[in-house]
């Protein structure tokens, strides 16, 4: 079997499973945030349960349009907060606390490597950077997870990634899965399970890792999987003592045996740092091709890439420079412990002394929220997972993506350019 | 049975273009309603009728796990969607949340723009009444018909858990 049917077969209590298979599954966890556990929480109340299957299994994350960006928003925000109280939910984080939803749960502990978790979130799949099973679903299905601890689910068939070879300079975690969604395109793995292998992945970061996992959704994937080795045991184990958590969990891994539907090789060697064009993330160039595109914004940040090493890289790229004129860089560190970090490591004032506005953790202007929305004709450049038409702001705007380097260069360049050019 | 007229849209519709985030400060199905396909086509509400049905290539629905999709296009009058394929968190929540869909690659390119469109759920018949052609799309699996059956997700869980035939 393969890490993700292991998983799937120990949390319907079967010695397997396999692909095509409806099973019945136990959850770990459950999340959503303030656009989806609203509507989770009008149709649980319809349900007609004492109270959910577990308060220390849920997780509430108002995230996304938070510090809240209007009444509306506020009013939904409300709601979570006042069904968390009256649920008694160990999991929900107030505005000081709360921080990008899937940066913010695995630097808690609370999702570990062996765990199945299903989050009203599309970007869920990204705790199968620590081993786990772990994706999106609706609003109804978090309803019902809470009420019951169960989700239906289809086992998938897999895609194993190979990437070989040694990574070139500033090519990240992001250029990889940019790369493969390019390659295989915005529905090469829909319905399946991508796992990712390789000596190339075996020497990513977990922050690195994360930012694959966090992508597989853009290719359609149902999960994004990497095998828990070394490094995963460290981190796993630092963050398990800084919370002190005493949970087990459990190390799987692909038997040498096992199906798969399709094997991709890549070799890094081959891949320099990636751009999404507009509008579809697979519509992707090196670097060098991107030609002369100005730019009205940077992002740096979000669920994809707004973790401290992704800040360490923009910082080592900012230092002494200032961000060009014509554009504005708005940087979005996924968590508090996060922006602590970057305060202690003099990361905040390289960030203000290059003239880049840093906020307090939201999803902010990923999705189009609030916190830096593009007029029309607007061009940004963004570390974020998507750049579907209208996804930042006005329809007629356009977001190209990439990883932290190219967009902390581009910020100096005022357009779309590399890390070597400065 | 379903009968209306075909909307037409092409691969890879997201959710983006579905209900575009800066309407999702509220999950209120009407207030959803008015800015379904907003982003695909600015002007879809003031030309769609009620019972109107969604034809579509490759890959509906992807991107955001929001609910919210499927829940604007029903709560518009949509009455069903057919496309090539759904994204599979689009396709989850469309069954859970009752919104008819049908996969056939044969039937969207055999429909045009505007074709008088007649659908028999339960045997998953689609007919072009506009050309007068019959096509098929597959059928459900029965745990999904099941959910489908009790008009949801959620009263197929409320109907388990209280012991209720479903």
């Amino acid at each position: 079997m393969t890490i993700t049917e292991k998983i799937l077969a120990a949390h319907c209590g079967k010695d397997r499973v396999n692909p095509g298979e409806l099973i019945n599954a136990k959850i770990d966890l459950v999340l959503g945030n303030d656009i989806t556990a609203p509507p989770a929480i009008k149709e649980f109340a319809r349900i007609g349960v004492d109270g959910v299957f577990d308060k220390d299994k849920v997780a509430l994350v108002p995230d996304h349009f938070t510090p809240n960006k209007d009444i509306k928003s506020a009013e939904q925000v409300k709601m979570m907060r006042e069904f968390a109280r009256k649920y008694r939910i160990t999991n929900f984080f107030e505005i000081g606390c709360v921080g990008i939803e899937h940066a913010l749960l695995p630097e808690l502990g609370l999702a570990l490597p062996g765990d199945l978790i299903i989050g009203a979130d599309s970007h869920t799949c990204t705790y199968g950077a620590l081993g786990a099973f772990s994706t999106g679903v609706g609003s109804s299905d978090m309803a019902a997870a809470m009420a019951t601890g169960e989700v239906w689910l289809k086992v998938p068939e897999a895609i194993k990634f190979i990437y070989k070879g040694k990574l070139n300079k500033w090519v990240e975690g992001k250029d990889l899965i940019l790369y493969t969604i390019g390659k295989i395109g915005v529905d090469g793995a829909r319905y399946m399970s991508m796992e990712f292998t390789g000596d190339a992945i075996k020497h990513l970061s977990m922050d690195q890792r994360f930012t694959m996992a966090n992508m597989a959704i853009e290719a359609g994937g149902k999960n994004g999987i990497i095998e828990p080795d070394d490094t995963t045991i460290k981190y796993v184990k630092d963050v398990m003592k800084r919370n002190n958590i005493k949970r087990n969990y459990t190390l799987y891994k692909s038997d040498a045996d096992a199906k798969y539907s399709k094997i991709i090789e890549y070799n890094v060697s081959d891949i320099e740092p990636q751009v999404s064009f507009p509008h579809l993330p697979s519509n992707t160039k090196p670097v060098s091709k991107a030609g002369n595109v100005k730019l009205d914004q940077v992002v740096i940040g979000s669920c994809t890439n707004g973790r401290i090493e992704d800040m360490r890289i923009a910082a080592k790229i900012l230092k002494g420079r200032k961000k060009h004129k014509d554009l504005r860089v708005i940087v979005l560190p996924a968590t508090q412990a996060i922006v602590k970090q970057m305060i202690k490591e003099g990361i905040m004032d390289i960030f203000i002394d290059a003239q880049c506005a840093v906020s307090t953790p939201t999803c902010g202007p990923c999705l189009g929220g609030h916190m830096g929305i593009l007029a029309e004709g607007e061009k940004a450049l963004s570390t974020t997972n998507r750049n579907f038409v209208g996804r930042m702001g006005h329809p007629k705007s356009e977001v190209y993506l990439s990883g932290v380097a190219v967009a902390a260069a581009s910020a100096v360049l005022g357009r779309i350019g590399s890390p070597e050019e400065l | 049975m379903i009968l209306g007229k075909a909307h037409k849209f092409g691969n890879n519709i997201d959710t983006d273009a579905i209900i575009p985030a800066r309407y999702l400060n509220t999950h209120d199905p009407a207030e959803l309603a008015k800015h379904v396909m907003e982003d695909a086509d600015a002007r879809f509400v003031d030309k769609m009728k009620a019972n109107d049905i969604i034809v579509a290539g490759e890959n509906f629905g992807c991107g955001s796990s929001r609910e919210h999709a499927p829940v604007a296009i029903k709560a518009a009058g949509i009455s069903a969607v057919i496309a090539k394929s759904f994204a599979r968190i689009f396709y989850r929540n469309a069954i859970n949340i009752g919104l008819p869909i049908l996969e056939s690659k044969e039937a969207v390119d055999g429909i045009k723009e505007g074709d008088e469109v007649e659908i028999e759920l339960t045997i998953g018949e689609i007919r072009n009444v506009t050309t007068k052609k019959n096509y098929r799309s597959a059928p459900f699996p029965p745990f999904m018909q099941q959910i489908m059956k009790a008009g949801g997700l959620i009263e197929y869980v409320r109907r388990k858990i209280h012991g209720k035939n479903i």
